[in-house]
């Protein structure tokens, strides 16, 4: 083995020097001449400061606002520097209570609302940073905004619409609604 | 499941079985050393590196040797990622100023990171520095990968060699796998990776307004930071309002694209590629996945190849995609069918066009249910360990099915090279099985198989479970194994076992629920990962040294063929009665129960 150390050593330094240092020092260079806004975040600029990142949520829970997937993050929800689910197991009673709480919220906020809860609007996201809802968790929420901000529903269900995507490439994944840039479009309708 | 779930599976497959054909005959012509030209100018640094560290390349090794050099590089890479992380807060590149990480978790992570295992005890964001992540963390994620892969060659050479001492030279495989397949394959995948938006900057965390000011609260400290309690002994809480948020960020792409690529698993952020950051659009999540299974896969063909005979490559490429559909579809089926409290609570979980339905909890939206399922089946057939989505969430069954993945010895694709190396492991049993029932010398790729094999690929194949199933056994009869649990009943014995599991066989991932980040686990699980990697690599190379030194016996009409549909069915009838065999009794308990209590609750 002793043998062995010596060219381990160098080999060592030698791919530190290749894989740890150079590669991502060149990833870095192509990517911020080529994908500069995508590379550092994706940030969102609105009247001169940064208003947000299109790919991380935000919380809302002001019944004006779109709400996205509830957060597992911890002190805050949707805290963006320690990202966590809630690794709440199928059976555990805290899951149970969970859930109820935010049914119990939504229906507070829009009690005229007798569809059935889209499942992904009380379930927690895997991230706890999760910038986007369902098509059907919009629609169930478009109503309430409505009303709250005093516009026609088919305003509110146009902006929704704007904000959808669909599966990327017409496949894959599933259809959404980025919930923040959702409600700064809100916002900035009422300026 | 709606037809668009199918159209993405199939679509999934086809791409990886069309893009491990030709790398893998790429793979065969680097690792017999014609080079094809788009690579040819990286020539001379590959010389370079052997003149500086003084090794003669056409210098063969004896199995002994090859051993050392394995082991000698590994003890030295994970001291050094241990250094790094003890002394971060000196060195440079940490503009968050984190703390040094602790001995016995950086102990853990050390041993996670050069055994190709990838754990995270730690939550990325919080703890590591843009240095370790990158000298540290990244650099294993490339060796750990080429040094399991080298291993796998010099396994190939025991079949082809006759009467040889040599197995071929370590450094020149562990060079020519970082150089000419790892490398180009991560900077192509990083590139189209931050295409989509994820992270590739040296820049401190970005702060932003938020919207909407979140309130909340949190335990009040006094003046020497302790937390205030009330009379009654409870914490006295505050509310606070917090109107910024802190986007942590780093160099992500160029790590992402390795820890895919080389089977490690290791991401950046504490959730992984959950993270929007980290894997932000379907497009990322399907490049991603393909590049969980594409080496693995691809070293199929590099096999059969280099063995002189495509089908027999193909034949175990075709065993392991077999056993991935069949659970996979089992996966997808329990997480689309999903909880019945959700539909006890009044919520809508069908699939359509505008919904994923299902099992949403600790799923994003972007996702779904289809491409989590699938990650999840991906992830833990090969050992690679990145999740996109929370396995602890998953309905007992959709856990069950990664559990198990992992707990088949990690050879349904598996690691970069040693999935193959391990279920070659499995083709000795099997040819082995085959003959006693025939009553003839048991032969593989036209060497005999004897004693020493068999022995030497049972060790392998039993070192694993070994690992798992005793420190499962110790940490739900000691407090400190116990107390880390978050989920009661049968699910947080499933917690349990997970770990071990995922550890035991170098896979990563985890039931995240368990607060894995305390001396106990950090030991316990670190020499698990020790045992099921170094361990298993000497009994797979003492067979390739032993099987070079043999001559080949031509095929003959008792010669049972290991290219046919029949010794497929073989070769998974091996890995499933071994699998079923030993964990059945361990999974009753866990993710079975749960099931049962589960379709109880009505």
């Amino acid at each position: 083995m002793l043998k062995e150390l010596k060219p381990a050593f160098v080999m060592l330094m030698a791919l530190t020097v290749l894989t740890g240092i150079l590669y991502p020092l060149l990833v870095t260079g192509i990517a911020q001449a080529l994908f500069a806004d995508a590379a550092n975040g994706s940030l969102i600029e609105q009247n001169g400061k940064l208003a947000g990142s299109a790919l991380i949520g935000q919380h809302f829970s002001d019944p004006k606002y779109f709400w996205g997937r509830p957060s597992a993050t911890g002190p805050m929800p949707y805290n963006a520097a320690a990202s966590s689910g809630s690794n709440l197991g199928p059976l555990n009673p805290a899951l149970e209570a969970a859930v109820q709480a935010r049914i119990a919220a939504l229906k507070a906020a829009d009690p005229s609302q007798i569809e059935l809860i889209p499942v992904d609007l009380v379930t927690a996201s895997a991230s706890g940073l999760d910038p986007h809802i369902s098509p059907a968790a919009a629609a169930w929420q478009a109503p309430r905004i409505a009303r709250q901000r005093g516009l026609p529903l088919d305003v509110v269900g146009g902006l929704v619409a704007q904000h959808t995507q669909g599966r990327q490439l017409g496949v894959l994944g599933e259809a959404r609604v980025n919930v923040l840039q959702l409600n700064l479009a809100l916002d900035a309708m009422r300026r | 499941m709606t037809g668009n779930g199918y159209l993405q599976i199939g679509l999934y497959l086809a791409a990886l079985l069309l893009l491990a054909w030709p790398l893998g005959l790429y793979m065969a012509r680097v690792y017999a050393g014609e080079l094809p030209v788009s690579v040819r100018w990286l020539r001379p640094l590959e010389t370079g590196l052997y003149r500086l560290a003084g090794i003669k390349p056409d210098e063969g090794m004896t199995w002994l040797r090859y051993a050392l050099a394995f082991l000698a590089f590994n003890l030295l890479g994970l001291l050094a990622v241990y250094a790094l992380q003890r002394l971060q807060l000196w060195l440079p590149l940490n503009p968050q100023a984190l703390a040094n990480v602790t001995p016995d978790s950086a102990f853990n992570t050390a041993v996670s990171f050069a055994s190709n295992t990838n754990w995270q005890g730690y939550g990325g964001e919080t703890t590591m520095s843009h240095l370790t992540q990158m000298l540290g963390l990244n650099v294993q994620n490339f060796i750990s990968a080429a040094s399991g892969m080298a291993v796998l060659v010099a396994v190939v050479r025991g079949f082809v060699k006759r009467e040889a001492d040599s197995i071929g030279n370590f450094w020149v495989d562990l060079v020519r796998s970082t150089l000419y397949i790892l490398l180009p394959l991560s900077l192509i995948l990083a590139v189209m990776l931050v295409s989509q938006g994820v992270v590739q900057t040296f820049a401190p965390s970005q702060t932003v307004e938020l919207s909407q000011p979140v309130q909340y609260e949190k335990a009040k400290l006094d003046a020497d930071g302790q937390a205030l309690q009330d009379a009654a002994g409870k914490p006295v809480m505050e509310s606070v309002t917090e109107i910024w948020q802190t986007i942590a960020v780093g160099p992500v792409a160029s790590q992402v694209a390795i820890k895919q690529l080389g089977t490690n698993g290791g991401g950046f952020f504490n959730v992984n590629s959950a993270h929007p950051l980290e894997n932000p659009t379907p497009l990322s999540n399907f490049l991603e996945m393909l590049a969980i299974l594409l080496i693995p896969a691809a070293l199929c063909i590099t096999f059969g190849k280099l063995v002189g005979d495509v089908r027999q490559g193909v034949a175990i490429l075709a065993a392991m995609t077999l056993v991935l559909v069949g659970l996979g579809a089992v996966c997808i089926g329990a997480e689309q069918t999903g909880n019945p409290l959700f539909e006890r609570l009044g919520l809508a979980t069908q699939a359509s066009d505008l919904s994923a339905g299902g099992n949403m909890e600790g799923k994003e939206a972007r996702f779904g249910i289809v491409n989590s399922a699938m990650w999840a089946t991906a992830t833990t057939a090969a050992s690679n360990g990145s999740v996109n989505a929370m396995h602890d969430s998953f309905t007992p069954l959709g856990g069950l099915v990664p559990m198990w993945l992992i707990q088949l010895d990690e050879v349904i694709f598996g690691g970069v090279g040693s999935g193959l190396y391990g279920m070659l492991m499995f083709a000795i049993v099997a040819v082995f099985v085959a003959g006693l029932m025939i009553g003839r010398t048991p032969e593989y790729l036209g060497k005999k198989i004897e004693a020493f094999e068999v022995k030497m690929a049972a060790v392998a194949i039993l070192v694993p479970p070994l690992a798992v199933l005793l420190g499962a056994a110790v940490a739900v009869v000691v407090d400190a194994g116990v107390a880390s649990i978050t989920n009661p009943g049968a699910h947080g014995f499933s917690e349990i076992l997970y770990a071990f599991s995922s550890a035991g066989n170098n896979n990563g991932s985890a039931f995240a629920g368990l607060s894995a980040n305390t001396p106990f686990y950090n030991g316990m699980l670190g020499l698990a990962m020790l045992m099921a990697r170094y361990w298993l690599v000497i009994a797979v190379l003492a067979i390739a040294g032993s099987l070079a030194a043999k001559k080949i016996v031509p095929a003959s009409a008792g010669t049972l063929p290991t290219h046919t549909p029949l010794f497929v069915l073989l070769l998974i009838g091996s890995v499933i009665v071994v699998g079923a065999l030993t964990f059945l009794p361990a999974l009753a308990l866990g993710p079975v129960v749960e099931q049962l209590q589960m379709l109880g609750v009505r």
